[in-house]
């Protein structure tokens, strides 16, 4: 972990840093000291089972929840503290998991409460067009309230709102979920291209596959703690380790009555020591 | 024609003041998801400070500016800052009940700030109020009239205006939908939200300074009554669209000035229909008009986000704990019966009877609203009800007052399944509003009549005799309402445990997955209704009985929304905080009678600020305290456990196996 | 020859929709959709996003009313009943967008499902102190939780749940309903792949059991393949093939449509 900031030099640290990030969520959930970073520019994806955490870290970084201990910066400055509107004007957009549009505004009211604000009055009708241009299903219902719109037509929504505007850091969480293949096909295109216009990616994910060829360096998340970064290869190795079979999988989730002790024995051992040489 | 224009200008000013506070409630709807009830209190308050300050002698500008353009946004922006903003993600109930304890709680704040002497006279803002200005085609336009047309042309007009230029309305109805959202797209929705609060609020005071002198006195119950048109004005706008809310509260304006022409005066029906009429309008809405029902409302997607509601089943405690609260149950019911029977003075064994009685009443609310999670505002109708059957029953047919006490909860439960049985499409606030609707008609039209309440001068309830046993005296009739507590309770009790029970658990969680499992949830609406009326009949009956004369007055639909705060504030969801609720309702009540006269509110006060904390604790504030009391003894036993032996650890002593609950540490709970 | 073939004969269709149409303002969600499930088949309803696949369930629930046509169970239409007598016929669903029943633990919806699905509850018996769940309710809730995965969770509130514990809830309680129809709206997402892959087992169990009827709504092909033998494909509201899983993906129109294949 130490040898990203070794090999970036003090300035260029990161676009997104976390220092030892832990947050409480209600009893049930948490994020035990989770520290990793995402260069300018660079591609990070965000993987792990279920509940592991990842749309708890994406919530951190955008606002959404508080972390209760350790630091966020975003482009040099301390965020932890900050409400999600004024991290969102700093430059950096979440689109949430699940349905993430307003259902009760129409499709272009969706569009032009976010490009308003991002882009001031005047730029509204430019972004809008790139919007439409990047999914031209959304301007066939552009009148349409977003909460008639199908499951998968409220992601592009959802996803149009955040890559029409270049932002300096955009985080997605389960992008793909609940669209068809050829609309995932789009999606990470879409991703491809606003990264190579230099905006850095933070992508939560829990199929690794299409992540993995996207991303530069994946942070593996288990029960809230980060259990490897490092290339995406070392990932895809590490993936069938992680991944218990169907069998037992009982026992590798534990239940919120599991002691604390089960989880700091899977973040120290087995898996702590793939971490370690990564990078 | 000539005769209908005459009996419709003088509604113009009330139709203008409808349209004005509508558009405000309409406003804080759209930006803050509250329906606030409280805005009639808010309007009485400004329009107390105008009186208060013109009289004492301010010229009317200032007065107008300190009372309206200061005092109204003040308000609400403090009510957005420490209140309302917390509510937002909240479910429906939990942003009912703090705006009705404000409801309840502004008016006796203004009352023991300002003396409870009666205001006469009104002053007007500006014009004469009933100087003739000018002829219009031949009718007279007086001053009233003039003034309230302009001010709400000007105050209107100047909103769409800034709807247009700043996309104001759009962050708006964003924020309604998801404040997380919102602040994603880089707005402040704190902001947006204050913004509206600041600006309704404004409309408020200018409705209330503008309304005041349409009457000779200055009382609370006027403003009640425009909140209520307001309410009415903003369903034909459809909750959300500004114009035709306007347009509704001119018309509900004219329409009632025109009606009370028309009937014939001095009747029960014209003059409990005109103050009536804006919530048949406005329950004809909802029931009729499928597009008004507000029951269907959007969750907001990143809900999530939020720590999960503290759970309905106590948490397991330490063996010991759990052991020890029960004793302590046990005594202090205990030494509430040995006392109320020995060394209590007659007056306080009254009071404490009289809290028993009241918890039967508040049982119907557990049910209905802790349960199934239905907002019912008209219990004490219920109530009500069942009080006036057994009165009747005794005074025309002899019947006893026990026998009269089954029928009266019969028949309440009758007139329960007539209400809810239109309404059963309806949810969450909408539902509210309708049975506010049926409280007031039922007040206003029904109640006073003979055959019903008999208006002012009631109806004699006697006390109860079965066989040779009397409960004529203060301790027997203690018994028996321990007794039918007793009976209810347990009858709550078991439905909750039941499959009656469980099902209303699931209405409650997801109507549509309800539905989709086999569940009927029409008929599950009607009977938890019936069930509740049936309770709240029975209590009502009782409370006769007690009293002994009771009149329409006992079972105002004030009272009703009194019901709604004080249950949900000392615990709604279980048996118990029914039986606290009551108990701490009459004996504060009793308290509080030995107090100076200025006094005499301080109840509505201590409920209606108590209200607040239900933003924080669903659960009620017993409940809440009882968790936090609890919590520390078995922090407490765990210490001594582990100081008695080296190797003590608290698992051992009994926790449930894998049953996490809220108050486990958070660092101990690996999430699933 | 008049030999009655007990095994080959066409199962009889349990659930079925018939020229239905539906438009939401100006825009066709629906359009003629005729399409039968019989006993023990599985099915998956794919397409692109808006093709309409959720509209469909809705109609087949009655949780919306097509604009034409009409929905059959054993032959018999069943348009006007309300959702809820659909439900106890034996149709059990999840949804896409989850509609947990908040406040209440895995177990407790389980419970109350298979109380519902009994029928015997009544409010004479809950007064009696008759209603508290009876021992072989929870034996069989026990084993729902079980045969789901939910057994360590089972009495968390579900609004501490991820959301792919949620979906498994939303399993367990329409399994629990004992239904001879599922419907499942996008069971998969959010889960992941030991998640999926208990699933898998699950819907393959419950279909060889119980000879369930399985109709899913779902995007991951690879696990439809390992669930369903006929696979049909909604596009823009109209259905543009039916028939085996290989042969309906081989088709041009699907292959343009969904697969963004030329």
């Amino acid at each position: 972990m130490n040898a990203s900031r070794a090999q970036a030099g003090p300035e260029l640290a990161g676009l997104l840093v976390l220092e030892h990030v832990s947050a409480v969520y209600g009893p049930y959930r948490a994020l035990f000291d989770v520290s990793f970073t995402v260069p300018a520019g660079s591609a990070v994806a965000l993987v792990g089972s279920n509940g592991a955490g990842k749309s708890t870290v994406a919530r951190v970084v955008s606002g959404l929840v508080k972390a209760s201990g350790g630091r966020v910066l975003f482009a040099g400055r301390d965020i932890t503290r900050w409400p999600a509107w004024r991290v969102a004007r700093a430059g950096l957009s979440h689109a949430p998991e699940g349905r993430s549009v307003f259902a009760t505004l129409s499709v272009e009211e969706n569009l032009v409460l976010t490009f308003r604000q991002a882009v001031g009055r005047r730029g509204v009708a430019d972004a809008l067009e790139r919007a439409y241009q990047a999914f031209p299903r959304l301007q066939e219902r552009h009148k349409q309230l977003a909460g008639t719109l199908s499951g998968g037509e409220q992601r592009m929504l959802s996803l149009a709102k955040v890559l029409a505007v270049p932002q300096k850091l955009l985080v997605v969480d389960e992008l793909s979920l609940g669209l068809a293949p050829v609309v995932v096909d789009e999606v990470f295109g879409a991703l491809q291209a606003i990264r190579a216009n230099g905006t850095a990616l933070l992508v939560v994910e829990q199929h690794m596959d299409r992540v993995l060829a996207l991303a530069d360096r994946v942070v593996v998340l288990s029960k809230g703690r980060v259990v490897y970064t490092g290339s995406p290869e070392g990932a895809a190795a590490l993936a069938t380790t992680l991944v218990p079979p169907a069998g037992d999988d009982g026992t590798s989730r534990g239940g919120p009555g599991a002691d604390a002790g089960d989880a700091g024995e899977l973040g120290s051992s087995g898996l702590g020591e793939v971490s370690s040489p990564s990078v | 024609m000539s005769q209908l224009v005459t009996y419709a200008l003088p509604g113009i000013p009330y139709g203008c003041v409808f349209a004005l506070m509508a558009v405000g409630l309409v406003l804080t709807y759209k930006a803050s998801g509250v329906f606030n009830l409280a805005f009639g209190a808010q309007a009485y308050l400004s329009a107390m400070v105008f009186y208060v300050a013109v009289h004492a002698g301010w010229p009317k500008w200032a007065a107008f500016v300190v009372a309206v353009v200061v005092l109204g946004p003040l308000v609400g922006l403090v009510l957005d800052r420490l209140l309302f903003r917390f509510t937002r993600t909240a479910p429906p109930l939990v942003r009912l009940v703090p705006a009705l304890g404000l409801l309840i709680a502004i008016p006796s704040i203004t009352q023991m700030i300002f003396g409870i002497e009666p205001k006469l006279g009104p002053p007007a803002v500006f014009l004469n109020p009933n100087m003739i200005y000018f002829r219009f085609a031949g009718f007279p336009v007086d001053g009233n009239e003039i003034a309230t047309t302009v001010a709400t042309v000007v105050v209107v007009g100047g909103l769409a205006l800034l709807f247009r230029s700043s996309g104001l309305g759009l962050r708006m109805r964003a924020v309604v939908e998801s404040p997380r959202m919102t602040e994603l797209a880089g707005i402040d929705a704190d902001r947006v939200g204050a913004f509206a609060w600041i600006l309704s609020s404004f409309f408020a005071g200018l409705a209330g300074v503008l309304l005041a002198p349409l009457y000779a006195q200055l009382s609370a119950s006027n403003f009640t009554d425009l909140l209520v048109a307001a309410i009415a004005a903003a369903a034909i706008g459809g909750f959300s669209s500004l114009s035709l809310t306007l347009a509704g509260g001119i018309g509900l304006g004219l329409a009632q000035e025109i009606l009370s022409g028309y009937l014939p005066s001095g009747t029960i029906l014209s003059s409990g229909l005109r103050p009536a009429l804006p919530f048949i309008v406005l329950a004809v809405l909802l029931v009729v008009v499928p597009r008004f029902r507000l029951g269907g409302e959007v969750s907001d997607p990143l809900a999530a986000c939020d720590p999960p509601a503290p759970s309905l089943d106590p948490p397991p405690r330490i063996a010991v704990v759990s052991r020890g609260a029960r004793i302590f149950a046990i005594a202090v019911a205990g030494a509430l019966v040995g006392s109320a029977l020995s060394w209590v003075s007659g007056n306080w064994l009254f009071t404490i009877t009289q809290g028993l009685v009241f918890a039967v009443i508040f049982l119907s609310i557990t049910l209905l609203t802790g349960m199934s999670g239905q907002i019912s505002l008209c219990q004490a109708t219920f109530a009500g009800v069942g009080a006036f059957a057994a009165g009747q029953l005794a005074s025309h047919f002899g019947m006893s007052v026990l026998g009269g006490m089954v029928i009266g909860g019969l028949l309440a439960s009758a007139v329960g399944i007539l209400v809810a049985y239109p309404a059963r499409r309806l949810g969450g606030i909408a539902l509210g509003l309708v049975t506010l609707a049926f409280a007031l008609l039922m007040d206003n039209v029904i109640f006073p009549y003979s055959w019903a309440g008999n208006g002012a001068s009631g109806l004699v309830v006697p006390r109860p005799r079965l066989g040779p046993i009397s409960f004529g005296g203060g301790g027997a009739f203690f018994w028996l309402a321990l007794f039918v507590l007793g009976v209810a309770g347990g009858a709550v009790w078991l439905i909750r445990s039941g499959t009656t029970g469980q099902e209303l658990a699931a209405m409650r969680g997801s109507e549509v997955a309800a539905a989709t499992i086999g569940i009927d949830v029409r008929r599950l609406r009607v009977v938890a209704f019936a069930l509740s009326a049936a309770i709240a009949g029975v209590g009502g009956a009782l409370y006769g009985s007690l009293q002994q004369t009771v009149s329409p007055n006992d079972f105002a639909y004030e009272l009703s929304l009194v019901f709604v705060v004080v249950v949900a504030t000392v615990g709604v969801r279980t048996v118990s905080g029914a039986i606290e609720a009551g108990l701490a309702f009459t004996v504060l009540q009793q308290i509080i009678t030995s107090l100076p006269t200025r006094y005499g509110s301080l109840l509505a006060v201590v409920f209606g600020l108590a209200a607040l904390s239900y933003v924080r604790h669903p659960e009620g504030v017993v409940a809440y305290g009882k968790r936090v009391v609890l919590d520390m003894a078995e922090k407490l036993v765990v210490a001594l456990e582990r100081g008695g032996s080296s190797h003590g650890s608290a698992t051992g002593s009994g926790r449930d196996d894998g049953t996490a609950t809220g108050t486990m540490e958070p660092d101990l709970a690996v999430g699933p | 020859m008049s030999v009655i073939e007990p095994a080959t004969v066409q199962a009889p269709t349990l659930l079925e929709a018939r020229g239905i149409s539906k438009h939401f303002g100006g825009i066709v969600a629906l359009t003629e959709i005729s399409l039968g499930v019989s006993q023990g088949e599985a099915m998956a309803l794919v397409g692109p996003n808006g093709a309409g696949k959720t509209t469909l369930f809705n109609c087949l629930l009655g949780l919306l009313r097509p604009d034409t046509g009409s929905v059959l169970f054993r032959g018999e239409r069943i348009d006007r009943l309300p959702t809820f007598r659909r439900g106890r016929l034996g149709i059990g669903r999840t949804f896409q967008r989850l509609e947990l029943f908040t406040g209440m633990t895995p177990r407790q919806h389980m419970l109350v499902t298979e109380r519902v699905h009994r029928g015997d509850g009544r409010l004479w018996k809950d007064l009696l102190g008759m209603g508290r769940p009876r021992p072989e309710e929870r034996a069989k809730v026990a084993e729902v939780l079980d045969l789901v995965g939910l057994a360590d969770v089972a009495d968390v509130p579900v609004e501490a749940l991820s959301l792919g514990h949620g979906r498994l809830v939303e399993l367990g309680r329409a399994l629990s309903g004992e239904p001879c129809v599922l419907m499942l709206d996008e069971p998969s997402s959010g889960l992941d792949d030991a998640e999926t892959r208990l699933l898998v087992d699950v819907l393959n169990r419950v279909r060889s059991e119980r000879g369930t009827a399985i109709v899913l709504v779902e995007h991951d092909l690879a696990m439809v393949a390992k669930v369903v033998d006929r696979l049909v494909v909604l596009d823009l509201g109209r259905l543009i093939a039916d028939g085996p899983v290989e042969q309906t993906l081989a088709e041009p129109a699907v292959r343009s449509a969904y697969l963004g294949l030329s």
